[in-house]
């Protein structure tokens, strides 16, 4: 066992895990943060992304050791406290970006990243830049429409 | 039938959908994210070999690992298995060989269980899988199904004396829908034969099966990722003896299905079956490997196709041969998805005569099931494909042929060489919207001079004017095609105190957006505000009756059970109404949830007022129960044709064969539409689908019998950077078989749009040779 000291969603904890252990087995057995999800086993599908230190990794593919002393955040931290959706929650559902909704955290997850790097990314740069995130439901065309629509909206109040 | 809805105020607004909140939160409730105190881990050995005997399982050292409370060969559940359950034999001959979810003494899939541990983690339980010997004895893989159904062939099933399951025929002649299909044959000015191969797909949900069974006393409560609780309910005291009255089967979020959840699972059985033994709750949750190799697959059919046609273009018969590949068994409908394409293989076109014969085959493979469409993905495939083959041996153009052959707009309803009515549409409409959307004789005329100029990157024009059956099922048409249970649907209401409004429905959704669509129904019919109603489905505890969610039958069966109770409730209220009003019940008008005398406005009481009435029951009517409570079955007598025009414009680059799709363009007639952004959102995902069909996707397998695209890396589910963006529109052709006059979208789009894609592609390389 390792110890590993890590904040996630704005809480820290302490914890002695395998050294195998997986973040995403991690926050989802050991923090009950089930909002992240696990769709396949080759890191494909981006169902499990997160943010680590502001940066979306898919967290099959990092080891819960490897966020030691690291900040991650998951879509339960994404909305304010006072539970306003953050701009891009509120635009998966004002554009009707979801259907099943079991990719929808790695999807938000990912288009944070995305216009952290690119606050106004064109449709093209959309697709490009979530393609490591499969939805099965939406066929991409409301998802790319909800990245641009947050985009819009992180700009104008910022 | 029924009487049509009145003016709606909530249908036809683009709500957003109530299921967001807690799906963009991750407040979700997936199958895996469940708990139990106590409950333990069952992981499952599977099959390396696609055919082999077993000699001897050996789970010894297995149980003596860490954290091991069982582990398990077949030779442990043999007797108390029963069988994955069939429940479409469509012949009376049809061969089932059985299908036992863990493998007893022969392996006829690669992937099928042969051994299972149960530990205190989910870790612990994989790792003592590797603790398991297994002796295989390899026999002949079965792989190519023309092949398997020739005399001599290796049997799959050596008990059997062939690999044929069925043959499933149809023929006009004989059946009194048209003339018979040799004189057409014979009669022919010209004939089109063409060979088609619809390939094998893996319906790749997002989210990967899983269940928890917690046994209780005698009886079980199943939380399941799934798309049909209550079939899975019934199967359960079917197939595992459990009494009907003690199981529970609760269908959480559900990550999508699209066929591929509709379905009586091995893992399923294996885990109830474990959990039972050991008197302890557990939890299965498939990795993405397990689901590729061991949920059922789709498609997988030879399609030997003939168009015979008049040399001005008129069709004068259809005659169609299938191998379909049921791969190693028979699951819950497998049978029945190539005879559902069976009606609709004549699409849009009068055809005079038409033949159907369809071979179910067993391979060594993975079964094949229900995939979005099922069934008339592959018919529209084959019929819109050789209509453009026909148009280029007749030098016509492909829009022209299909014109000279549709049935007209005036010739609505019009039953059809299968025997079917179609109820309405208008196939001119849809299609001159969906040629004025994509410009294209401004594309037909770049397409020339790209041909004229020797351009490496050829332009090609795809067309698909299809048509499907929707709304599963009128059950006497089930019954008479052998199925074993109805096509009905059940809805509950319940007017609560408050005025407030619950509505339990049996269909079961797993993404469709049912909860705001079927509030804003209810919210019409009973002039209560969209907020005030709760869709409760997907437990049959709280939803006990229900045939559940797929083929494009919720809203026009499920909806319209919603509609006819909501119809009662007024019934009961107009009654309570009368008695506070002190009217006559005939004096009484509803409109806008309220009830009022006829001829004296302001009077009125509300819905709501009522309920609290009913619920104080201080002072009914005499002898009328304390409950406006009322339920309804809907069983539709006939189906509903939605239709559409699908346009695709692709370029082709003719050095290096890369596909790159233009421009797409979807006009769908759905009719009577509930929700427009649920219903684009439909059509976009269902052509997603199509479109990886026709470019990317197809589960291959080697020549041992191994699945090789077993992953997400080798199966190629489309990215948004693989699609374009697509222009949709709609025409609106009501249905006459529902009350709400609405079709069905759940499919349309994975149904026209992967041929729309191939006759682009066939159309830009044509003066290739190809």
């Amino acid at each position: 066992m390792t110890q590993l000291g890590v904040t996630v969603d704005g809480v820290a904890y302490r914890d002695d895990v395998e050294p195998r252990m997986l973040l995403v087995h991690y926050l989802r057995e050991r923090l009950g943060k089930v909002g992240t999800v696990v769709g396949c086993d080759t890191s494909n599908c981006g169902a499990c992304t997160v943010l680590l230190d502001g940066r979306s990794v898919k967290s099959c593919s990092v080891l819960a050791v490897q966020a030691d002393d690291r900040d991650v955040t998951t879509i339960e931290g994404l909305a304010d406290a006072d539970g306003t959706l953050h701009p891009l929650q509120q635009a998966f559902h004002d554009q009707h970006a979801l259907q099943c909704g079991f990719c929808t955290p790695g999807m938000i997850m990912a288009a944070c990243d995305l216009l952290r790097d690119n606050p106004n990314p064109s449709e093209s740069e959309v697709r490009e830049g979530i393609e490591g995130n499969l939805c099965r439901c939406t066929g991409y065309q409301n998802i790319v429409r909800a990245v641009q629509a947050a985009a819009k909206t992180t700009a104008a109040t910022s | 039938m029924t009487a049509t809805v009145e003016r709606p105020a909530e249908i036809g607004q683009a709500r957003k959908r109530k299921e967001d909140a807690h799906l963009v939160t991750g407040r979700t409730t997936w199958t895996d994210n469940l708990t139990l105190p106590g409950m333990l881990h069952l992981a499952i050995l599977r099959s390396p070999m696609a055919h082999a005997r077993i000699a001897n399982v050996d789970v010894s050292s297995a149980r003596r690992r860490p954290g091991v409370i069982g582990a398990f060969s077949g030779q442990d559940f043999k007797d108390v298995q029963g069988t994955i359950p069939c429940a479409w034999p469509v012949t009376e001959d049809m061969v089932n060989p059985g299908h036992p979810s863990i493998a007893v003494d022969q392996v006829n899939h690669a992937g099928e269980a042969v051994a299972l541990v149960v530990a205190r983690t989910k870790a612990e339980a994989e790792d003592a899988l590797e603790a398991i010997d297994i002796d295989y004895e390899p026999l002949p893989v079965v792989l190519d199904m023309a092949a398997a159904v020739r005399d001599g062939a290796e049997l799959v099933h050596s008990h059997l004396t062939s690999n044929k399951s069925f043959t499933w025929a149809f023929e006009s002649g004989a059946a009194g829908t048209g003339g018979p299909i040799e004189d057409a044959l014979r009669d022919a000015e010209i004939t089109v034969h063409r060979q088609f191969r619809q390939q094998r797909l893996i319906p790749a949900f997002m989210e990967p099966r899983s269940t928890v069974v917690q046994p209780i006393g005698e009886g079980v409560t199943m939380w399941s990722s799934t798309q049909v609780p209550h079939i899975l309910r019934t199967m359960l005291a079917l197939s595992l003896g459990i009494p009907e009255q003690k199981v529970r089967v609760i269908a959480p979020d559900v990550g999508g299905g699209f066929g591929g959840k509709l379905q009586v699972t091995p893992e399923e059985f294996l885990t109830t079956l474990v959990a039972r033994r050991l008197g302890k709750p557990v939890k299965y949750t498939e990795s993405r490997s397990e689901s590729m190799m061991s949920a059922h697959h789709g498609r997988d059919q030879l399609q030997d196709i003939t168009l015979t046609l008049t040399r001005d273009g008129r069709f004068t018969g259809l005659d169609v041969h299938l191998l379909a590949d049921m791969g190693a068994y028979l699951r819950l409908v497998s049978p029945g998805v190539p005879i559902l394409g069976a009606f609709m293989f004549n699409g849009i076109y009068k055809i005079p005569a038409y033949r159907f014969v369809c071979d179910g085959v067993f391979t060594t493979k993975t079964p094949t099931d229900a995939y979005r469409g099922a069934g008339r993905p592959e018919a529209t495939f084959a019929i819109e494909r050789i209509v453009d083959e026909a148009a280029a041996e007749l030098g016509v153009d492909p829009m022209e042929l299909r014109r000279r052959n549709w049935i007209t707009h005036d010739e609505f309803p019009f039953t059809t060489v299968c025997g079917l009515t179609y109820d309405s549409g208008n196939y001119e409409a849809a299609t001159d919207r969906a040629l004025e959307l994509i410009g294209w004789d401004a594309l037909r005329a770049e397409q020339a001079s790209r041909r004229a100029a020797n351009d490496p990157v050829q332009l090609g024009l795809g067309i698909s004017t299809f048509t499907e059956m929707c709304g599963l099922a009128p059950s006497r048409i089930l019954g008479s095609l052998l199925y074993a249970a109805g096509g009905w649907e059940h809805a509950s209401i319940r007017m609560l105190a408050t005025g407030t409004v619950e509505v339990v429905t049996g269909s079961s959704a797993h993404g469709q957006g049912h909860e705001t669509a079927w509030s804003q129904i209810v919210a019409d019919q009973l002039g209560v505000p969209f907020e005030d109603v709760e869709v409760i489905h997907g437990d049959t505890q709280s939803s006990p009756k229900g045939m559940d969610t797929y083929g494009s039958r919720s809203l026009t069966v499920g909806g319209t059970a919603v509609v006819l109770a909501a119809g009662k409730v007024i019934d009961k209220a107009r009654r309570v109404a009368a008695h506070m009003l002190e009217a006559s019940e005939d004096d009484i008008e509803f409109a806008g949830g309220t009830f009022s005398v006829r001829g004296a406005p302001g009077t009125g009481k509300t819905i709501q007022e009522i309920a609290f009435n009913v619920f104080a029951a201080h002072d009914l009517p005499e002898g009328m129960e304390a409950s406006l409570d009322a339920d309804a079955t809907f069983d539709p007598e006939s189906f509903s044709f939605p239709h559409g025009t699908h346009l695709c414009a692709t370029e082709v680059d003719t050095e290096t064969g890369r596909v790159t799709i233009r421009s797409y363009v979807a006009v769908d007639d759905i009719g009577e539409v509930i929700n427009p952004l649920i219903v684009e959102g439909q059509v976009h995902g269902g052509l997603a689908q199509g479109i990886a069909q026709a470019l990317f996707e197809e589960a291959v397998y080697d020549d041992d019998g191994n699945l090789t695209t077993g992953t997400l890396v080798d199966y190629l589910v489309p990215s948004a950077a693989d699609l374009p963006s697509f222009v949709t529109d709609r025409t609106v052709s009501p249905s006459t078989t529902n009350p709400l006059g609405a079709k069905g979208v759940g499919e349309a789009g994975t149904i026209a749009s992967t041929p729309a894609v191939v006759n682009a592609i066939v159309d830009a390389l044509r003066p290739l040779g190809v």
